[in-house]
């Protein structure tokens, strides 16, 4: 029986037929294309598909026509045509016999133009005996840096008491020299204002009772003191460094110096002005509310004028700040007001029931700011306090228009020199300055993306 | 003594009392400002005394004694400096409008390509977008700038596109001129009754479409009758009007060569390179904003809006768009916001905007105080025009919740 009907059904398979390989379109490159090129421009069952496939498909030829045209100009300008090697200006400027440059010979970027005073464009008019005091600077800012941006490094509390207590002074002198003229008077002057707090607060202690109130004010007093003093004494210390005045500065190092001053005094500004903007006292929301959108609603260029023509104005005869430092102070408190309202937004974030919870627990204001809101605050915006912090490094490149040799400037001085005369150098420069604009920018949002991915990780689907 | 202290709203010492330690630290900030501001105005009035500066705005009716090309408003050196900050202030206006017209444009046509299933017209986007967002917007312009100025013609040379509409050399763009005559009124007149025809319909289908269901192609009548009816009553009112084309002279000493000024209608370089570069700079933001927003709007709205049996054309106009600009809006705006105050850097190429004319008046009268309050008060003002703009756009478009 068996038997038979196996001969009568010949046309079933008694064996398993082996695996095929998938169908070409489906796999590999193929299937890439497929669904990632075509798959939008190849639908064509009614009128209005058929029309958007044709738009697909003429602006994917475009596209490659754009892409085609810029990548060859680039490549042309920056290697095919550009000169890797040369001494001075003539190798960039091809001569022949008549002084003139040869029609239709192209001419692409100068590179040695860049490379020749790559030292120029990196530390300014910097003295080149000196140039290592920047390096050390910049091993230290990134010795500090790091560990703060890695989420897992130990030691928070301590990193950025290094960061924005103990860097800033350090590398003031590292970078200027130090042994600033800080006369005893200064040493007199602060003396007689902690003097005075401290006997303020004596009168507090005998007037109010409280216990513990003058132990605990006047330990307080007693670290600002200390933080004060050493400052002048590190400012005022003489450790043998030639003096190097800021009309020296200049290059990537000015821009990193504006940048890690607007970054290192704005976070902390910020968060003051955001919680001030937040107060319940009228007069401290108002000032801060006044500020922040004053500094927000103006350009960064007026308030950099203002820096170089009026702020002299605002003090007596015979008190002058150097351009520079006049500069950081608008710079910071610009981005100040711009990270205040970053971080107001993290403050609003937070659910009533945080606040009410520290009330209930009977933790007062800085308790509850300190310990339960402003961390969660800051830990959600860091995407928005790494965006500001890419803004004030472009923005950086303002200060050349009231006449700092930032990277910006540095370019305009080295086009002045005649020895390095030739057609192609300010594109060259300015191309160089954008590849390195554009690396620390972007490495920048890079972070800020890994954070919010990190961060994100309990909301994504 | 025990008595008060076990009664429970028992007195706390006054320096504990919210109340005193608020006020007290008021009356501490206020007085701290107070002495501030007084020590720099002394300070400033001292300063400017010894530097022999006159205060106050009058130098603002003085003759400004310098020209500029340029200026959409008219301005030559017998202008008082007031003229200057309006021309600047117009100059402001000028490319900030139009910048925002393009900016947003490419913003969202990059936006929506971010998200295109055409990898390659996604990855160009992605390209162009982290690109330009990250090179500083000054380096950006100065190097428009100087690319329009070599690859343009030199100014004893012109060169034709478009079928001869443009006509460019390094002066600039030069494109003709309508120049209004009498009786062209009867036309503004009829655009601003289409504009109210127009908007009157739009409400009108959007009532009927409310109660009966029934769609009403509001925008396409109210495009036609936009442009429609003034061009009907200008060609009825005899064409008052004339084409101003830019005139290039090709004779005569070498030196009156090139584009005769004041015929034809004239984009220069600066104002080329600034749009060029504030467009692209700002289109990359708003390209972000758009892609979020759209992102924002949670993939079961499209299927439900999909079950409901609405074509793709439908579900974005009214599912998707409208609730993607609730999140685009107010960032949006602060684009536009910025894009207005990145149009400050013009005076690094000589674009005469309000801080290139104000930096000027300055050198001259030496007013330092004065021109930068009066610019940062424009700016003020703007901003807070378009925050107050924001709010009531907040306001109209937020959720109604029951």
């Amino acid at each position: 029986m068996a038997n038979a009907s196996k001969k009568e059904l010949l046309y079933v398979r008694t064996e398993m037929v082996p695996q095929q390989p998938p169908p070409a379109g489906e796999v590999g490159i193929r299937k890439w294309i497929w669904e990632n090129l075509l798959s939008s421009m190849s639908k064509f069952s009614t009128v209005g598909e058929t029309i958007s496939s044709i738009l697909m498909m003429f602006l994917t030829l475009f596209v490659i026509w754009a892409i085609y045209m810029v990548v060859s100009i680039l490549y042309h300008f920056a290697l095919g045509d550009a000169i890797f090697t040369g001494t001075d200006g003539s190798f960039c400027r091809p001569v022949d016999n008549q002084g003139k440059i040869p029609l239709g010979q192209n001419i692409g970027a100068c590179w040695p133009f860049i490379t020749h005073r790559i030292g120029q464009f990196m530390n300014g008019f910097y003295p080149e005996a000196e140039r290592w005091r920047v390096y050390l600077t910049y091993i230290l800012a990134a010795a500090l840096i790091i560990p703060a941006a890695m989420p897992d490094a130990p030691g928070k509390t301590i990193n950025s008491i290094l960061l924005f207590g103990v860097f800033p002074f350090v590398a003031t002198v590292l970078l200027s020299g130090g042994h600033m003229d800080i006369s005893a008077s200064s040493y007199t002057f602060w003396a007689v204002v902690f003097g005075v707090l401290l006997a303020v607060l004596a009168v507090f202690q005998i007037v109010t009772k409280i216990e513990g109130l003058f132990m605990k004010g006047a330990k307080i007093l007693a670290i600002a003191a200390i933080a004060i003093f050493a400052i002048l004494f590190v400012l005022g210390f003489d450790f043998g460094l030639a003096y190097i005045e800021t009309s020296k500065w200049g290059g990537l190092m000015l821009t990193l110096v504006i940048g890690l001053v607007g970054i290192v005094v704005s976070l902390p500004l910020g968060i003051i002005l955001a919680l001030a903007r937040r107060s319940h006292m009228p007069a401290v929301r108002l000032v801060a509310t006044i500020f922040i959108e004053v500094f927000r609603g103006v350009p960064l260029i007026t308030v950099l004028f203002m820096s170089s023509v009026m702020l002299p104005l605002f003090f007596p005869e015979g008190v002058s700040f150097d351009k520079l430092i006049r500069a950081l102070i608008v710079v910071a408190l610009f981005s100040s007001a711009y990270m205040a309202e970053v971080v107001r937004g993290g403050l609003q974030a937070i659910p009533k029931g945080q606040y009410e919870g520290a009330q209930a627990l009977g933790l007062s204001f800085w308790q509850t700011n300190n310990l339960i809101t402003m961390p969660q605050a800051l830990k959600m915006v860091i995407p928005g306090i790494v965006n500001t912090f890419i803004g004030l490094f472009k923005d950086t490149s303002l200060v050349s228009i009231i006449g700092l040799f930032d990277f910006l400037g540095i370019l305009d001085s080295a086009l002045q020199d005649t020895k390095w005369l030739a057609p192609t150098n300010q594109m060259t420069g300015y191309l160089f300055l954008a590849i390195v604009y554009w690396i620390f920018t972007f490495s920048m949002s890079r972070y800020s993306m890994y954070t919010e991915n990190r961060l994100h990780t309990g909301h994504k689907r | 003594m025990t008595a008060i202290s076990n009664e429970p709203s028992g007195k706390v010492s006054f320096w504990y009392d919210p109340r005193v330690r608020s006020i007290a630290s008021q009356v501490l900030l206020v007085i701290f400002l107070a002495w501030g501001s007084y020590e720099i105005v002394n300070n400033t009035i001292a300063n400017m005394q010894r530097l022999n500066i006159a205060s106050g705005f009058d130098f603002l009716s003085t003759e400004a004694g310098f020209a500029m090309a340029q200026t959409l408003i008219h301005f030559d050196e017998k202008s008082s400096y007031f003229r200057a900050f309006e021309a600047g202030l117009v100059n402001t206006i000028y490319v900030s409008v139009i910048g925002i017209f393009l900016a947003t444009i490419l913003g969202f046509i990059m936006g929506v390509a971010r998200l295109s299933k055409n990898w390659l017209i996604a990855k160009v986007a992605t390209v162009y977008v982290e690109v330009l967002r990250n090179i500083p917007l000054l380096l950006q312009i100065i190097v428009w700038y100087k690319i329009l100025l070599h690859i343009l013609p030199g100014k004893r040379d012109h060169a034709s596109a478009l079928f001869g509409l443009l006509d460019v050399n390094v002066t600039g763009i030069w494109v003709p001129r309508f120049i209004a005559s009498d009786g062209f009124w009867m036309t503004e007149v009829a655009f601003l009754v289409a504009i109210g025809l127009a908007w009157w319909i739009a409400r009108w289908a959007k009532q009927r479409q409310y109660e009966t269901g029934q769609p009403f192609p509001a925008f396409w009548t109210g495009l036609g009758l936009v442009i429609g009816l003034p061009l009907l009553v200008f060609l009825v009112t005899g064409s008052p009007g004339i084409i101003d084309h830019p005139v290039f002279i090709t004779e005569g000493p070498i030196f009156k060569r090139g584009f005769q000024q004041g015929a034809g209608f004239n984009f220069s370089p600066e104002f080329l390179a600034l749009l060029f570069a504030l467009t692209l700079y700002t289109g990359t933001f708003i390209a972000e904003i758009v892609r979020a927003g759209i992102l924002s709007v949670s993939h079961g709205q499209t299927e439900a809006a999909g079950a409901l049996g609405l074509r793709r054309g439908k579900i974005l106009r009214f599912v998707v768009i409208p609730q993607a600009m609730r999140v685009i809006i107010p960032p949006l705006t602060s684009q536009y916001l910025n894009l207005t105050k990145n149009s400050s850097l013009a005076m690094a190429i000589g674009y005469m905007d309000i801080v290139g004319t104000g930096g000027i008046v300055l050198n001259q009268s030496g007013q330092a105080v004065e021109v930068i309050v009066m610019i940062m008060a424009v700016y003020l003002t703007l901003s807070l025009l378009t925050s107050a703009f924001m709010n009531w756009y907040n306001a109209k478009m937020s959720l109604v919740e029951r």
